[in-house]
């Protein structure tokens, strides 16, 4: 029978390295009827063969929950949790380092009174500080076994899988402590003591942290050196993704070339070459960027550097009603509101929540990378400004900007209106600085290429295909105006013209409301159908001949703020737990895209003068 | 004295954390705030000198001074 084991443990303990060493990266979200659950699940075999059923629940300090996702955690250790049992085992995760501070929730789990395991993890790396512990004062007092576990590499797990197999032999119920209960202060007082026992040798905070620290946490130095890690990292993604995507451009259009030769122009050929291969494929191309904004995500996130900016950004965000907590669901967003609306959990204040979750899809996430690039190398010359920067990489730049500064504007005037409250506490712990594990870092970037590619699979494929077919038929159309496409466009025309919307724009919103990147796919099967092009590049060409400057920049500023995502609007509506937050949010964006989108038309019509 | 009025790179020793509104007492304890322990100020926000980063024994933690008014310390 397979055993259930909770890995808990404070935020940044390494936790979810040690999950992923175990199980191998292969974990499913579990979902239970009724709560959105962001508990990891995945199997491992111990070396005498019992199956283990590993749980990796969101990070606590201890049995007070406040934030929703502690309360997730906490729930599903004391059984509370409808359709989950209680784990048979903890395995309560404590940084090594950070023992004296940390070493009391270890003693507060302990009066839940299920049986439990402590592991004193990234031995190696408190060691390398200088910091000895004796572990066997730990399992005398605790009276539980004591492991320890080492950041890098297999063989630290190997000392912790004998004890956990030895622990079933001598029957996993010998290792459950009566609950005994005591106060936080007095369990604190007995926690210390036995550290000051435990702690043979200890040594001042680790020497790079405290240099990097001293710049990256200056008062001046500091945001400087958050503004430029930023641009880089926006730099960066149009740069280095630019021969890949090239090269998948290139690809793609060959493919839908060598088709058209194969199969002729017959029907199916062009479906395949027109609406499949073109609409599919000027999606896919931009897989790179997608690889290269998550990249950065990950690795801001796993160095430790990405509480530093939540540090030195509080203050500014407290301003505009959010807390510091919300800076890093608000940079996950670049890459995901999806992801990063699920990270609001960490914000234990309701209200300031639903500020953060609203303004998340403001945040400019990765699927309008493939528009935003589409549109500037089509409208914006390659050209570099003050010798260095590129106009292009500046005008994505300015995009990100408009995005970010409405997202305070916006906040700022929902705290004054809908989600009023009094600012709530803010306390952080600000990690090590860390090399971010690669098991973790592929993990991280798999799933979120994977997920790219099953969308341009199944949502993207099938909207290419319907859309291929409402612009080819009736076959008696002459032109886009008479096919079905276009009557539906033509509906919509009247709305959109205003803004200077074309009626090929109005019909690649439609599916476009799905997804963000859709509407490039679209764009590419219908001006196929229309011009038998196939890639990107030539689309960039079609849109530089069949838009005018004033219609596109109107274009990017609409996809600035759109709401074009189901699954954003169905995320909120999860997370909110109701359907009125993500009407809201949909119509309070729709309605910032449509006079952004307005204006920008109007003013840059003035200015060009046509 | 209390930890939102120390002066920055003095240690000091925490001698009580007071109770307040939203449960701030067990905040400060679970997050790792005890009697006796040492705390030190080692940086300051950017604007307006908030938040405030503490090292406690060989934890840092980023907290306001709002939050830092219920930490009691002695120097």
């Amino acid at each position: 029978m397979s055993l259930k084991a909770a890995l808990i443990g404070a935020p940044n303990c390494g936790k979810s390295t040690l999950f992923n060493g175990l199980t191998g990266g292969k974990a499913k979200t579990a979902n239970y009827a009724g709560v959105t659950v962001e508990a990891k699940k995945g199997h491992f075999t111990t070396p005498k063969g019992q199956e283990i059923e590993l749980y990796d629940l969101p990070g606590i300090y201890g049995l007070t929950a406040r934030s929703s996702d502690e309360k997730v955690a906490i729930n599903m250790l004391e059984g509370q949790m409808k359709g989950v049992d209680k784990p048979d085992l903890v395995l309560v995760v404590i940084d090594a380092a950070n023992l004296r501070t940390h070493l009391h929730s270890a003693l507060q789990l302990r009066e839940l009174g299920i049986p439990m395991m402590l592991i004193l993890n990234m031995i190696d790396l408190a060691e390398r500080d200088g910091i000895e512990i004796d572990t066997t004062i730990l399992e005398k007092e605790l009276r539980i076994p004591v492991v320890t576990s080492r950041a890098t590499r297999q063989g630290g797990r190997e000392n912790f899988l004998n004890r956990l197999d030895s622990l079933i032999d001598d029957g996993i119920e010998n290792a459950k402590i009566a609950p005994e209960h005591h106060n936080l202060s007095e369990l604190q007082k007995s926690a210390r003591s036995l550290a000051a026992r435990a702690i043979v040798k200890e040594a001042l905070i680790n020497k790079t942290t405290r240099i990097i620290d001293s710049v990256a946490l200056h008062p001046i130095f500091g945001p400087i050196m958050l503004a430029v890690v930023l641009f880089l990292m926006f730099q960066a993604v149009f740069s280095w993704a630019t021969f890949p995507v090239d090269f998948l451009d290139g690809a793609v259009s060959s493919l839908a070339d060598f088709v058209r030769a194969k199969v002729g122009h017959t029907i199916w050929g062009e479906l395949l070459a027109d609406g499949i291969i073109a609409g599919v494929g000027s999606v896919i191309v931009f897989l790179p960027l997608i690889v290269i904004l998550f990249a950065f995500i990950l690795v801001l996130e796993a160095s430790g550097y990405m509480t530093r900016a939540a540090f030195l950004m509080d203050e500014i965000m407290l301003r505009a009603g959010l807390n510091g907590r919300a800076f890093i669901p608000l940079l996950s967003s670049f890459a995901c509101a999806v992801p990063g609306i699920m990270s609001t959990r960490v914000i234990e204040h309701e209200r300031d929540r639903i500020t953060t979750i609203l303004i998340a899809p403001l945040m400019t996430c990765s699927a309008r990378l493939p528009v935003y690039t589409l549109i500037i190398a089509a409208f914006i010359p390659n050209v570099k400004v003050f010798g260095f920067v590129g106009l292009q990489g500046l005008v994505m730049f300015g995009l990100y900007l408009a995005g970010v500064i409405s997202a305070f504007v916006v906040a700022f005037i929902l705290k004054k209106t809908v989600t009023q409250g009094a600012p709530q506490a803010f306390i952080l712990e600000l990690p090590t600085y860390k090399l971010p594990n690669w098991r973790d870092f592929y993990v991280g970037i798999i799933g979120a290429a994977t997920s790219f590619l099953r969308r341009a699979g199944t949502v993207i494929l099938q909207v290419s295909v319907i859309l291929w077919i409402l612009a080819k038929f009736p076959l008696s159309a002459t032109s886009l105006r008479e096919s079905y496409a276009g009557k539906i466009g033509a509906f919509l025309e009247p709305a959109l013209k205003p803004i200077g919307f074309n009626i090929e724009i109005a019909i690649a919103l439609i599916p476009g409301m799905a997804a963000r990147e859709v509407a490039v796919g679209a764009l590419g099967t219908i001006y196929s159908v229309q011009g038998g092009e196939s890639n990107t590049q030539g689309l960039a060409h079609i849109l530089q001949n069949a838009w005018s400057l004033p219609t596109a920049l109107a274009f990017l500023a609409w996809y600035v703020f759109a709401p074009q995502c189901f699954a954003t609007l169905a995320t909120i509506r999860r997370e909110t737990n109701s359907a009125k937050w993500a009407i809201f949010a949909f119509l309070y964006l729709l309605g910032i895209a449509y006079i952004a989108a307005g204006l920008t038309y109007h003013i840059s019509r003035l200015i060009i003068g046509n | 004295m209390f930890l939102s009025d120390l002066e920055k790179n003095k240690v000091a020793r925490i001698s009580n954390i007071l109770d307040g509104e939203f449960s701030i007492n067990a905040k400060l304890r679970e997050v790792g705030f005890a009697e006796g322990d040492e705390v030190e100020i080692i940086a300051y926000g950017p604007v307006a000198k908030t938040p405030i980063c503490v090292r406690l024994n060989r934890t840092m933690i980023a907290l306001r001074p709002n939050e830092a008014k219920y930490i009691e310390v002695e120097l």
